[in-house]
């Protein structure tokens, strides 16, 4: 393994030829690619890329700061409620509203990170929990948000350009996909990316370094929060259309297992977790399909795990994988990552 | 010689739990001052209520760090103020390099060739760590991560450097290292205040040693005085004197230190 030895050559994003080459690569591919696949893959790429920034923002909470968060989904919400109504009641630009609603989540994340100063594991998440189970209840009852009838997003007008097709929209999301990856690899890996892992690993010698542990628990909410502000003002636009009822608790824990099943503290796992339980949750839903597996499957979940006759395979396909990964892979798909990388350094050995 | 750090009375409870009864003490500018005593004694609880790492304690008294008083402010205003602070039991941070661990260490600093500079002389007082610059902390060995938090410590430029147990789960020649070192800092211009379980080894670098025992000091003096007292040896060296057939002496000793 080639030793670095600049701190500088470590936190660099592209370290030789070979990467800033493969870099190049992925970039382009990731915008060209909507040319040749049909609509339905655009909107699964869509589907991945948001939750990929959900999942980047919640592992900086979890993976990297060692807090925890049950109520991601009410961030998302406050993100996809925010965005539309700027847009639709107050005529504010898309590329202003979004951000300007992600503030609005990060303001709220703020404040939830408040009473995190004081608990700590499953303290905090039920406390996440709560908050994420009160703001569905709220946003359903007031008028503004349209209640359980839901409101519709409008089109997108950048300029003179009216994003109203899936590709089109998926050129906007890629490019602040990326942004975002970005700017939160740079903080991870910089002053106060370290303090946050500091915290993690031992808040006392955190404090003894002079680190304001009060300052950056809180910010690792609001950040955390904000990341999925955005994200969810994005999906508002995905969907063309937002109810309360989307945002569950179970929205929340799936965004929490994309981290842990990618890999905490990673965000390389982060963004393998969100693309490989994102593509499961939608190819499952068809696993009925397959030839030949599909019929037994069906028989098979209606005759013994379905009292109703409804076939539920795709839920037991989908849990089982996930076991099946933490009980082989502790570390996540960042594991399996990692253990690759070496094995083709020190190969043939 | 002025005291650089000044204890004046202080009680401070852990909870309900009276644990510092009123102690006063100071560390004059340039010392090596050493706090014995036996296992809840109360000596990490000095530090940490110097460190304000308790929240809203001492309950009495004043802390004064150069002439201001220091009590009831937050830690990182406390550490800014030059103070340095090595943890009982390391507490390094698991998953950062030993490179990060410094400039951690240096959070406070803005002068970058500074640090740079700094880092090398830690790497100077520990050759070890140089090797393991790009490892993992949490992969270290304990001696190492013993050195690896003084040396963190050290990335501040403290005036005062504050150990709780450095010896601590360490073999009696990484600890004669670390005591070696600690002294060698010293001599550069760096208060030291230590709190210590190993008497022995503690006097012997330290100027001043004071005992402390449930809470209150019960003795204080010169540490080449210290290691000859015979309460002293009897109690903290593991020397005995005399051994009555019945063992009353010792509890006699003990109770006229109260």
């Amino acid at each position: 393994m080639d030793m670095k030895r600049e701190y500088y050559e470590d936190i660099q994003l592209l370290s030789s030829p070979v990467v800033i080459f493969w870099f190049v690569v992925l970039i382009v591919s990731l915008y060209l690619f909507p040319l040749f696949v049909d609509n339905y893959y655009v909107y699964v790429a869509n589907y991945i890329a948001i939750n990929i920034i959900v999942a980047t923002g919640l592992n900086l909470l979890v993976g990297y700061t060692g807090q925890i968060s049950l109520g991601h989904a009410g961030f998302f919400a406050i993100g996809a409620y925010g965005t539309i109504i700027l847009m639709a009641k107050a005529g504010v630009p898309f590329l202003l509203a979004l951000p300007c609603a992600a503030l609005v989540a990060a303001g709220f994340g703020f404040l939830l990170g408040l009473p995190a100063l004081r608990l700590e594991g499953p303290y905090l998440a039920i406390a996440t929990l709560g908050f994420g189970l009160t703001i569905t209840q709220i946003i359903g009852r007031m008028e503004i948000f349209g209640g359980r009838e839901g409101l519709h997003a409008p089109d997108i007008i950048i300029g003179s350009w009216v994003l109203d097709t899936d590709k089109e929209f998926y050129f906007l999301l890629i490019t602040l996909t990326i942004l975002l990856l970005l700017f939160m690899r740079n903080l991870i890996k910089t002053r106060v990316g370290r303090a946050f892992i500091a915290i993690r690993d031992a808040d006392i010698a955190a404090q003894t370094m002079g680190v304001n542990i009060v300052y950056y628990k809180t910010l690792a909410f609001a950040v955390s929060a904000f990341y999925a502000g955005m994200a969810g003002g994005l999906y508002a636009f995905v969907l063309k259309f937002i109810e309360p009822e989307i945002f569950t608790l179970m929205m929340s824990i799936m965004f929490l297992a994309m981290v842990v099943v990618g890999g905490l503290g990673s965000m390389m796992g982060s963004i393998a977790g969100a693309a490989l339980l994102c593509w499961l949750d939608l190819k499952l839903r068809n696993i009925l399909d397959i030839p030949y597996i599909g019929d037994w499957l069906e028989t098979l979940s209606q005759n013994w795990f379905s009292i109703t006759g409804v076939s539920n395979i795709q839920f037991i396909v989908f849990g089982s994988i996930m076991v099946l990964i933490m009980l082989f892979e502790p570390l996540g798909l960042y594991g399996v990552w990692i253990r690759t990388k070496k094995y083709w350094r020190t190969w043939p050995f | 010689m002025t005291a650089l750090l000044e204890v004046k009375n202080i009680e401070t409870y852990y909870d309900l739990v009276y644990a510092i009864r009123g102690a006063s003490f100071a560390v004059e500018e340039g010392s090596i001052t050493a706090i014995l005593g036996n296992n809840g004694a109360g000596k990490s609880t000095i530090l940490k209520t110097i460190m304000a790492l308790i929240k809203d304690q001492p309950e009495k008294g004043v802390i004064e760090f150069d002439g201001v008083p220091i009590q009831n402010r937050d830690t990182d205003e406390i550490v800014r103020k030059g103070i340095a602070y090595v943890p009982e039991g390391r507490e390094i941070f698991e998953e950062l390099t030993v490179h990060e661990h410094l400039l951690m260490g240096a959070y406070l600093r803005k002068d970058t060739p500074g640090v740079k500079q700094d880092i090398e002389k830690v790497f100077a007082y520990f050759p070890v760590l140089k090797q393991r610059t790009h490892q993992w902390a949490g992969t270290l060995s304990g001696g190492e991560q013993q050195m690896l938090a003084i040396g963190r410590a050290l990335m501040l430029r403290p005036r005062l450097m504050i150990l709780d147990e450095p010896s601590l789960g360490l073999s009696p020649i990484l600890v004669k290292e670390i005591f070696a070192i600690i002294r060698e800092i010293n001599l550069t211009g760096t208060t030291i205040l230590l709190v210590e379980q190993n008497a022995n080894m503690a006097l012997s670098i330290s100027g001043t040693g004071l005992i402390l025992e449930n809470g209150r000091f019960v003795m204080k003096g010169n540490s080449t005085d210290l290691l000859e007292d015979k309460d002293v040896k009897e109690f903290y060296l593991g020397i005995k004197s005399e051994t009555s057939a019945k063992g009353y002496q010792r509890w006699k000793r003990k109770k006229a230190w109260r």
